[in-house]
């Protein structure tokens, strides 16, 4: 395993870049997505909040690999090109935006109802109370379960694999299949997923404990 | 839309269904192994026996904050560099099997965790002994706190047996690949009938636990 992580570690390096690069910015795709159809999903029109969740309920129900290749096959068919990592990026930020909508939504239903209220009496726009008096006290209910779904995400980049998309396991499966010792080269590859996983999750677990 | 006429051929729609049977019974097989191990490990993390404890918790640690994909991987090429050679079938339920049990403990562990310790005191007071309390007052109050987290979990791993379509695992995927790969008119048929196919299972066992927890009176 050892001799796997220093005569392959270029690779591996630029795997687990293209891993994280690929997690940060579906992280930042996700919040923003999952945060728009989270207020869709508490709008006070009706028809409003069932385009939210008809969104969160097909992508929460159908599985990463199968977005992840309409993005790779399907996309570049009908319109443009689209790269593995691109693609990859794409059909992560998809997925989870759907379960970051369901984290904001239980955070914001979570804030006192008294607050939006108290908020409104004293003259706030629906718009104002929720950003000034709402999602900030939301945003700290959500902190925990949203770095689990970073979590995730770190996890699920893998799916990159399937579609060339440069990332750790894909980097893995190039030196599983050059040097033939499979079994050391995939545990090179999980002790590096370790290494970004596993410090924040202890990490979300203390601040679990912190605010509960 | 004779691209869609065509590529739903009766054989081609029974392709996909043989293939979506085998996602169903890799789930479900997987699904009844995770929770029977998930559960006695959650129960041995709970408990706080001296060392095995916390060497269970390490272990479901490191296994939680692993891909799934890597330990399929390890499994179906990994082992059998060290001479263990398993197939496609069992390979899948193998790493399935791991990965959501460590998952299941997880969540085993933590509904426990959150009832009330005011119940644990009040039952033994009452002269209750532990495992008697365990069995009439915790764990009844913690499976219902477990359903919901259990039951997403479980819709993920349905999700997840499509990543077994690289160890050529003839599942739902895999069929639907075979399909597209013979007929380029066939992808977006296709791709509609994945997004339909699972979607339909994996909403199916939600809303059969919504039932289920309207029926126990949470």
């Amino acid at each position: 395993m050892l001799s796997i992580l220093v005569n392959h570690w270029p690779e591996l390096w630029s795997g687990l870049l293209f891993t994280l690069g690929s997690s940060v910015l579906a992280l930042i795709g996700s919040l923003i997505v999952g945060t728009v159809f989270a207020f869709l999903e508490i709008s006070e029109r009706k028809w409003v909040r069932i385009i939210g969740r008809i969104y969160v309920e097909i992508f929460r129900n159908i599985p990463l690999l199968v977005i992840t290749m309409f993005f790779y096959v399907v996309i570049p068919m009908l319109f443009a090109n689209v790269n593995g990592f691109t693609a990859g990026t794409i059909g992560l930020t998809i997925y989870t935006s759907a379960f970051i909508a369901e984290t904001v939504r239980a955070g914001i239903e979570a804030v006192d109802l008294g607050q939006m209220e108290a908020a409104r009496s004293n003259g706030l726009s629906y718009l104002q109370a929720m950003v000034h008096i709402v999602f900030p006290q939301a945003i700290k209910i959500t902190i925990p379960p949203l770095g689990n779904q970073f979590i995730n995400l770190v996890k699920n980049s893998s799916v990159l694999a399937f579609v060339a998309g440069f990332d750790l396991m894909y980097q893995g499966n190039l030196i599983a299949s050059t040097t033939f010792d499979t079994s050391n080269t995939y545990l090179a590859v999980g002790l590096l997923y370790l290494v970004l996983t596993l410090p924040l999750s202890y990490f979300m677990r203390y601040l679990e404990k912190k605010w509960a | 839309m004779a691209n869609f006429i065509q590529a739903y051929s009766w054989l081609n729609i029974r392709y996909l269904l043989e293939g979506l049977w085998i996602t169903v019974e890799i789930s479900a097989v997987s699904i009844v192994f995770s929770f029977i191990i998930g559960g006695l490990l959650g129960l041995l993390r709970y408990v706080n026996i001296k060392y095995l404890s916390a060497l269970v918790g390490f272990v479901i640690d490191i296994i939680r904050n692993l891909p799934l994909l890597l330990i399929l991987f390890f499994t179906f090429f990994g082992l059998p560099n060290i001479g263990i050679k398993p197939d496609a079938i069992t390979a899948a339920i193998f790493a399935m099997t791991v990965f959501e049990s460590a998952m299941v403990a997880e969540i085993i562990r933590s509904g426990i965790k959150a009832v009330d310790p005011g119940q644990m005191e009040a039952a033994r007071s009452n002269g209750m002994s532990y495992r008697q309390t365990m069995q009439h007052i915790i764990l009844p109050q913690a499976i219902k706190k477990m359903i919901p987290p259990l039951v997403s979990q479980f819709v993920s791993l349905i999700k997840d047996t499509s990543l077994a379509t690289i160890i050529m695992l003839p599942e739902l995927m895999y069929h639907a690949q075979i399909i597209y790969g013979q007929n380029t008119n066939f992808v977006l048929p296709m791709f509609l009938a994945l997004a339909v196919l699972y979607f339909i299972v994996c909403y199916a066992l939600s809303w059969l636990s919504r039932v289920l927890d309207r029926r126990m009176g949470a």
